[in-house]
């Protein structure tokens, strides 16, 4: 099942790249899609990890709140950057993530990173190592607020 | 029609390059690594992001906005590894971050045992 899915995406990614439709290079396209496909399936890559389209319907509504949670928080640096006084208060800290699986805690880990005022530095078990810019960014992390998020699109598997 | 485009695009590269530039003052202002680094999130997210959200408009719809739309949704999986490796690195390398704050010892809902020596002991 999830190896018919990957053929279909490796194909549909083949097609979007192309921009040639004859019978020879679609065909072509086709075979190395299935073939690709089975020998990801020999390797064992083929698991939610490595072809995790379950994740694909929690993207859907997470993806836009993840971008403007970014334009937010990437507006903010930009007035402290152009601040003459510079106001940051860097802060470092950590969090507990609270999703189940690696991919959910990787997703969470990236999620803060993209966002513009907090890196993350460092990985423990499900704990991570936040720098934050200002500390109100720490202390907006810690509240929890995008762990619960994350953890809302993990369950939408 | 194609007016209206033109003129959402322009003010979109426009405000990606805004940021752009923007992310560049900070990267030459902040302190130290860790605080440049947050810098230059903002040119990996909102300038690279309003810069290639302008240039698909120009394309139309065409395989060339499904590409840039590709360039989009791979950088934003790989850069923010890129950050934390970088972040990371710098971390091992014991470059003491300038810190108005350390937060790092503070205690976690369901923390007590594991991990916490480990964790302060690393700066």
């Amino acid at each position: 099942m999830r190896t018919i899915s990957l053929a279909i995406f490796l194909f549909a990614f083949w097609l979007a790249l192309s921009g040639h439709y004859t019978f020879a290079l679609v065909g072509a396209g086709l075979l190395s899609a299935v073939l690709c496909a089975l020998a990801a399936r020999h390797m064992l890559v083929v698991d939610p990890e490595g072809h995790p389209f379950q994740l694909l319907k929690g993207m859907v509504t997470y993806l836009p709140w993840l971008a403007w949670e970014i334009v937010k928080s990437a507006w903010a640096v930009t007035r402290i950057i152009l601040h003459p006084g510079l106001p940051i208060s860097p802060t470092m800290t950590r969090v507990q993530a609270s999703q189940r699986s690696a991919a959910g805690i990787a997703t969470y880990g990236n999620s803060i990173t993209l966002t513009p005022g907090t890196l993350t530095v460092g990985l423990t078990n499900s704990e991570l190592v936040v720098h934050a810019l200002t500390r109100d960014g720490a202390l907006d992390l810690e509240s929890g607020r995008m762990d619960r998020r994350v953890s809302k699109f993990e369950g939408t598997l | 029609m194609a007016l209206l485009i033109d003129v959402a695009s322009g003010v979109l590269i426009a405000a990606g390059c805004f940021f752009i530039l923007v992310g560049a003052f900070g990267l030459v202002r902040m302190p130290d690594v860790y605080t440049r680094a947050h810098g230059t999130s903002i040119i990996d997210t909102v300038g690279a992001g309003f810069l290639l959200m302008g240039l698909m408009l120009q394309a139309g719809w065409s395989l060339v906005t499904l590409k840039l739309l590709f360039v989009l949704a791979i950088s934003f999986f790989t850069l923010p590894v890129v950050a934390h490796a970088l972040a990371q690195a710098a971390l091992h390398e014991n470059i003491t971050p300038k810190l108005a704050e350390d937060r790092r010892t503070r205690a976690l809902g369901k923390d007590a045992p594991t991990g916490t020596g480990d964790e302060s002991g690393k700066a």
